[in-house]
């Protein structure tokens, strides 16, 4: 099956198979249509089209691979990842949104919850009718998440939560927040709590010059009791939210390279057009130098990335693969898009194009999902079996 | 009720067109096929009387060649029922008379109870099969349909025309081709997707007799003439209003 246009140098859409494609293809035109003509007035705004998220339910985007006996799709990770890849295509803040509900939310409740857990959550998660987010980041840790501050002590059938995150995307409209919180013996458990549990809230963080189109709230948990059930049985330690992390790092993989191709693209076009000195700009060896460098950096990535699908499909995907990935797609995305910012001259600062929206919002994800710096050391601690960050 | 489509798989529009040098074909290769938009207004009218009448089928049957099946499959991942491709050699060179009379074979197999079409394909722009179906096949056509609505075995089909709109009633079955804005064609879901691959998708082979029909050549549009650029002062306005109604003729 064709591929609708997108760059594709080393023709590796042949690696896909019909289905891959036509799950791409309807992706983009969801995302042209429902979502493209929208998304400047949110990001300008500072919001994110909410009526969307029983549109993104109906079409599946939300944990798509997730199995059909939960009303997922059951879609391969291949698949899944193209459906990334569109989505942020649009806009960073619309990947974060399925990302976040999906890999975040749906992977963790369908890998460490209990049965009943799994049929009453997946299913409304899955729909729209019911939005989660992931608390992990706390003020004073990030990169070290395993030092958090955010405690959950047993009382009878209860456990009562206490601390801060930060950071959290969604929190603020979210009607469930997976709180990782250490128990009394210092181990880091998952707890779903539920909006209007008396001393959750969820105060929304402004000022983002980055991923606007998403709304990014604190979690404040103030003796903040829950039915013991709510834990997420299946799992105990840091492995826990990690292994979530894995999940939504992979689906950044492909992402991002869905913002990278809406960029170059726009540059491309741009420079076949806009005429300097006489000639179309595209006719200047400095700016074929540039293009030659996105569709170079462009196909590397999404070979790469193809073999990390492979590999998931294959169960033999292990987490340096992704971290490898994440270290060069999102830095080759960012670098695309403040290139491509460069070839639309003063054009390129407006937000009527693309490429300066997307290389702000891949600061954000440059830094979410673990930095690139904390990707970079994972890899060097896999190649000399030796931590630079441990303690 | 039953209701079959006839669907076409045909180049994207943005696909760029290269004629092989026999001047008569085009080079499919790195072509990108999609199924004909017009086509989509059909299968999703389709798909809504089938949501309103209980226990219909939707049959979607094909003239093509192995790749139309991504096209049919599209069909299928919408919520069509099962698809029919009727594979001839080479599906290139097949003109619309032919292609009306392997498409009204089968659906006398299939007798069902309204046939859709879109108004014309993307590619050729012959608007001939929906008229020929149905004379084939003795039944009475509408063409450019913009509103149907079906009770006690008629079609209240209304279609656009020239400074207004006209209302017609037909028996079924009937052929009616679809007009954009017909209704809003729906995107596959993922669960449509997934399902259309367990759906039966029946290959029948298609020998093919000599067509009365025979391309000669087939040749680019003409180059647009570059732009020109009549002045930039408020003079230019007068000029400008002159050269397209004398030069351009448009207003
Ligand atoms: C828009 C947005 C949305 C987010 N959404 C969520 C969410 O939904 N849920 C959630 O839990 N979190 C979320 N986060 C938080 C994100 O995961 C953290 O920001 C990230 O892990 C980095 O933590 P930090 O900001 O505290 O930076 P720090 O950890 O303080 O790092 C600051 C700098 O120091 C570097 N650094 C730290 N340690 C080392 C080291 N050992 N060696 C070398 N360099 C080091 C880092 O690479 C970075 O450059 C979000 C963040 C953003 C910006
Ligand atoms: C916020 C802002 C404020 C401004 N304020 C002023 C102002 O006060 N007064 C004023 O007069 N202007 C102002 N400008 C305009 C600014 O000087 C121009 O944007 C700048 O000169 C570039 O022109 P351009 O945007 O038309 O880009 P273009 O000239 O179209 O350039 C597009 C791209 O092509 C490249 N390019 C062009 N020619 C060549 C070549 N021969 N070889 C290789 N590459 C080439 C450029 O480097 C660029 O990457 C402002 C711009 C901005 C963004």
């Amino acid at each position: 099956m064709p591929q609708l246009n997108s760059p594709d140098f080393f023709n590796s859409s042949s690696l896909l198979n019909d289905e891959e494609i036509l799950i791409q293809n309807t992706a983009r035109q969801w995302v042209e249509k429902e979502f493209n003509p929208i998304v400047v007035e949110h990001y300008r705004a500072g919001t994110f089209p909410m009526d969307l998220r029983f549109k993104l339910g109906e079409m599946g985007f939300f944990g798509a691979n997730l199995p059909e006996k939960y009303g997922c799709a059951g879609i391969n990770n291949i698949a899944y990842g193209l459906i990334m890849q569109e989505l942020e295509r649009g806009d960073s803040g619309l990947r974060s949104f399925a990302s976040v509900q999906g890999a975040l939310v749906m992977w963790p409740i369908h890998e460490y919850g209990s049965e009943s857990q799994k049929e009453y959550w997946i299913p409304k998660l899955a729909s729209g009718e019911k939005i989660g987010c992931f608390g992990l980041t706390e003020p004073d840790y990030g990169s070290n998440p395993g030092g958090m501050i955010t405690r959950a002590r047993r009382d009878g059938d209860s456990y009562i939560l206490n601390g801060a995150k930060m950071w959290i995307t969604n929190s603020p409209i979210a009607d469930i927040a997976l709180i990782w919180a250490k128990n009394e013996d210092g181990i880091v458990e998952g707890f779903l709590v539920e909006r209007g549990t008396p001393g959750f809230e969820t105060p929304e963080m402004k000022g983002k010059l980055s991923l606007r189109a998403s709304i990014t709230g604190e979690i404040i948990l103030n003796n903040c009791r829950i039915p013991a059930e709510n834990k997420l049985p299946g799992i105990k330690g840091l492995k826990g939210p990690l292994s979530c992390l894995t999940q939504a790092r992979y689906g950044i993989n492909w992402g991002v390279i869905g913002a990278a191709m809406a960029c170059y693209e726009e540059a491309l076009d741009y420079s076949k057009t806009r005429i300097q000195f006489d000639k179309p700009i595209a006719a200047f060896q400095l700016t074929q130098q540039k293009l030659s460098e996105m569709i170079l950096e462009i196909t590397k990535a999404q070979l790469l990335t193809l073999q990390l699908g492979r590999l998931k499909d294959a169960k033999t995907m292990e987490h340096y693969h992704v971290s490898m990935g994440k270290m060069n797609n999102v830095r080759m995305a960012l670098d695309i898009a403040r290139s491509a910012r460069t070839i639309l001259g003063a054009n390129g600062i407006v937000d009527e194009y693309v490429s300066l929206r997307h290389a702000n919002n891949l600061e954000s994800v440059l830094t979410y999902e673990g930095t690139h710096e904390m990707h970079t050391l994972i890899v060097g601690e896999t190649i000399t079996g030796i931590s630079a960050f441990r303690v | 009720m039953k209701i079959v489509v006839c669907i076409k798989h045909v180049p994207d529009t943005e696909t760029k067109i290269v004629i092989v040098d026999d001047g008569k074909s085009i080079n499919s290769n790195g072509v990108k096929y999609i199924l004909n938009p017009y086509d989509e207004y059909a299968v999703e009218e389709a798909l809504q009387i089938k949501e309103a009448n209980e226990e219909s089928e939707v049959v979607a049957i094909s003239v093509g060649d192995d790749s139309t099946q991504s096209s049919i499959r599209s069909a299928l991942a919408m919520g069509v029922d099962r698809g029919t491709l009727l594979k001839t050699g080479n599906f290139a060179l097949v003109d619309p008379f032919s292609v009306a009379k392997i498409l009204a074979e089968e659906i006398k197999l299939e007798s069902p109870d309204i046939i859709l079409t879109g108004k014309m394909s993307i590619d050729a722009y012959g608007s001939q099969v929906p008229g020929l179906i149905a004379e084939l096949l003795e039944l009475p056509v509408v063409n450019l349909a913009r509103d149907i609505v079906l009770s006690e075995g008629k079609a209240t089909v209304k279609r656009d025309i020239e400074g207004g709109s006209e209302t017609l009633i037909t028996t079924l079955p009937a052929v009616i081709s679809a007009e954009k804005g017909l209704n809003n064609p729906r995107y596959p879901a993922l669960k449509g997707i997934m399902q259309a691959k367990k759906k039966p998708l029946e290959i029948k082979e298609i020998n093919l007799d000599e067509t009365d029909v025979e391309i000669i050549e087939l040749t680019y549009p003409k180059q647009k003439p570059a732009g020109r650029i009549v002045g930039n002062s408020a003079d230019a306005a007068v000029e400008l209003v002159k050269l397209l109604r004398q030069e351009a003729k448009v207003i």
